[in-house]
């Protein structure tokens, strides 16, 4: 029963969120690596329904923990039913994604467990000569990737980057185990109660969640030649992103900003204008299906990333692109024929 | 009541160069500041003192001899007081080992009801260190905070979460990090200036804080960098310039592109 690679499920508003699916993807990689199991731990309110969903995904066993106080996630009775998990079980790797649950969970659990942890990688491995993890990230402001082992402490702990993969296609006849806990109710208790909730308005997908996204960078020089983007965004039927430095002139709000120390994300199609590609900013996009860029540096990075580069002035290039978008708007785009 | 801050000093720039013979990040001549998500973190607990004058506003930071600037950028901010833990049995924590020490100087310290830190610092990225702190320390932790109201011994928070907001509450003492937005960090004033580089701020040894030495530095951290490489720039597409084609016809270019009617560029992943 013990040892294997673990990875941490993420229910949210009653179902198991995709990022769940990327992990088991990560984790089947790993588990056939070294030739061993593949555990998925799913805590919720809703998550026994959904156990065979993860066994079609990747998993060779889920271990569910069904419980009305798990609806939300809260530190203390997560940490502790995990903690508990994990002392039985003694996996070797233990995965969980970098999103908010994750980047808190993870770090108060190798706090207790005292083993390592690496935050946000992008690439995983096993060293074939000690079938240690290799958790390779974006390291110092994103200018360097660094790899990292967990020497002798277990499990070898890591969370990585949403949308850094891409989830296994659903096989219905995958068979798997599910094992159903339950703990005792003062597990359940947290010292800290949630009083109120404001979900954020559904208008526009988040854009981690956007098949086309219209980045803007420092070369669009002012706020106004950044705000063309929207009108450009939103006749390609896509969300605005922004560089960091975008960012930092009060361009475009934070939640806007693609890289390292904002979102990752892995569209369909990536639109560059004015961005260099500083390696900040590679880390959040460069798994993008299609990377189109237009920048007026030949010598800038996002063009060695690119599908398609153009060395032009993205100031000039926007204008004349909506204007042909709005020319044929009543057209075809995104209607089944972009899929090329 | 007291407040703890925990800061780190970060080089100013993220213009890094390594030293391709060494694998090793060139440190010399790089301006190093505080870490500039920390300012929020400071603006945050200042405001809390300026409603309390009864409170107290410790700075804690691990790092070199020269990191006691960054406790002194915060402290002219409006921080009381300040320590730095630092000595080579420090040197080459990983996040653990940093928490580790940082948990002890807080118990060390004594009487804090309440630890403030940022999201996270801009050199680490990990965001690591404030929830293993808390975790270590048994106290609650509340991350990703927008907005704090303290009544009496309760705190109650804002978070940012993926879908929302949450509103949460718990007892003291509890442990926050800060995003960006909770506020506008302010600018140190001459007097607060002065104050700071006056202020004596000592520095504990790991003695001094009761860690254990096997639980430091290198030898106490559990992850060991390996490999450092520049990533490689993988996707071989077409580059066009607008000088040698016409704009125009770049633009119909990329509405190509856009529209997915031209096969991935070859040479990528």
């Amino acid at each position: 029963m013990c040892g294997g690679v673990w990875v941490l499920g993420e229910e949210r508003d009653g179902v198991v969120h995709p990022v769940t699916h990327e992990l088991l993807a990560w984790g089947r990689e790993l588990a056939d690596r070294l030739g061993d199991r593949l555990t998925c731990t799913i805590l919720g309110a809703h998550a026994i329904w959904q156990a065979r969903e993860i066994v079609f995904h990747g998993a060779d066993r889920v271990i569910v923990v069904c419980d009305e106080k798990l609806r939300v996630f809260r530190v203390d009775p997560y940490a502790r039913i995990l903690l508990s998990l994990i002392r039985e079980e003694r996996p070797e790797i233990l995965l969980a994604a970098a999103t908010t649950m994750g980047r808190t969970l993870m770090p108060v659990l190798a706090a207790r467990l005292r083993t390592g942890l690496t935050a946000d990688c992008t690439q995983l491995d096993i060293d074939p000569h000690d079938r240690l993890l290799l958790q390779t990230r974006p390291a110092i402001g994103g200018h360097v990737m660094a790899t990292i082992k967990t020497l002798s402490c277990r499990p070898q702990m890591a969370t990585i980057r949403p949308k850094s993969r891409r989830p296994l296609p659903r096989t219905a006849s995958r068979r798997g185990e599910v094992v159903v806990r339950v703990f005792e109710r003062t597990v359940y208790e947290s010292r800290v109660s949630r009083v109120s909730f404001r979900r954020d308005p559904d208008g526009n997908a988040p854009l981690q969640d956007a098949e086309i996204v219209v980045c803007g960078g420092r070369g669009l020089k002012t706020a106004r030649g950044f705000a063309q983007l929207y009108e450009l965004a939103q006749l390609l039927g896509g969300n605005v992103g922004a560089s960091r430095p975008a960012v930092d002139q009060g361009w475009a709000p934070y939640a806007c900003q693609v890289g390292l120390s904002g979102k990752s994300i892995r569209p369909r199609v990536y639109l560059a204008l004015g961005i260099s590609g500083a390696p900040n900013h590679l880390a959040g996009m460069s798994s993008a299906e299609r990377v189109v860029a237009v920048n007026n540096d030949p010598n800038a990075d996002i063009l060695k990333v690119a599908d398609l580069g153009i060395v032009a002035d993205a100031n000039e290039v926007i204008p004349m692109l909506v204007r042909r978008l709005r020319m044929d708007q009543a057209a075809t785009f995104g209607r089944g024929d972009a899929d090329g | 009541m007291r407040i703890c801050l925990l800061v780190k000093q970060v080089p100013a720039t993220d213009k890094v160069v390594m030293d391709a013979s060494t694998g090793t990040i060139v440190r010399t001549g790089i301006e190093m500041v505080i870490n500039p998500l920390d300012l929020h973190a400071v603006e945050a607990a200042v405001r809390i003192k300026e409603a309390d004058e009864a409170i107290g506003i410790t700075v804690l930071s691990m790092g070199p001899a020269s990191a006691v600037e960054a406790i002194r950028e915060a402290m002219a901010m409006g921080c009381d007081d300040g320590a730095l833990l630092s000595g080579s049995e420090f040197a080459g924590s990983d996040t653990w080992a940093t928490a580790y020490a940082l948990s002890q100087a807080v118990r060390h310290l004594d009487g804090c009801d309440l630890i403030v830190c940022g999201e996270r610092a801009v050199d680490g990225e990990t965001g690591q260190v404030g929830p293993m702190v808390a975790a270590m320390l048994n106290w609650p932790v509340l991350t990703y905070v927008s907005s704090i109201s303290i009544s009496g011994r309760e705190i109650a928070v804002e978070r940012v979460v993926e879908s929302g907001r949450e509103t949460v509450r718990c007892g003291l003492p509890a442990l926050i990090s800060v995003i960006r937005e909770i506020n506008e960090p302010r600018i140190p004033t001459l007097a607060g200036k002065m104050r700071a580089r006056r202020a004596h701020v000592p520095t504990l040894s790991s003695e001094q804080i009761g860690a254990e030495p096997e639980c430091l530095g290198l030898e106490g951290s559990p992850t060991r960098v390996v490999k450092v490489f520049y990533p490689r720039l993988t996707r071989s597409g077409v580059v066009v310039s607008a000088e040698a084609t016409s704009l125009e016809g770049c633009v119909e270019l990329l509405l190509q592109h856009l529209r997915g009617r031209e096969p991935l560029g070859r040479g990528g992943d």
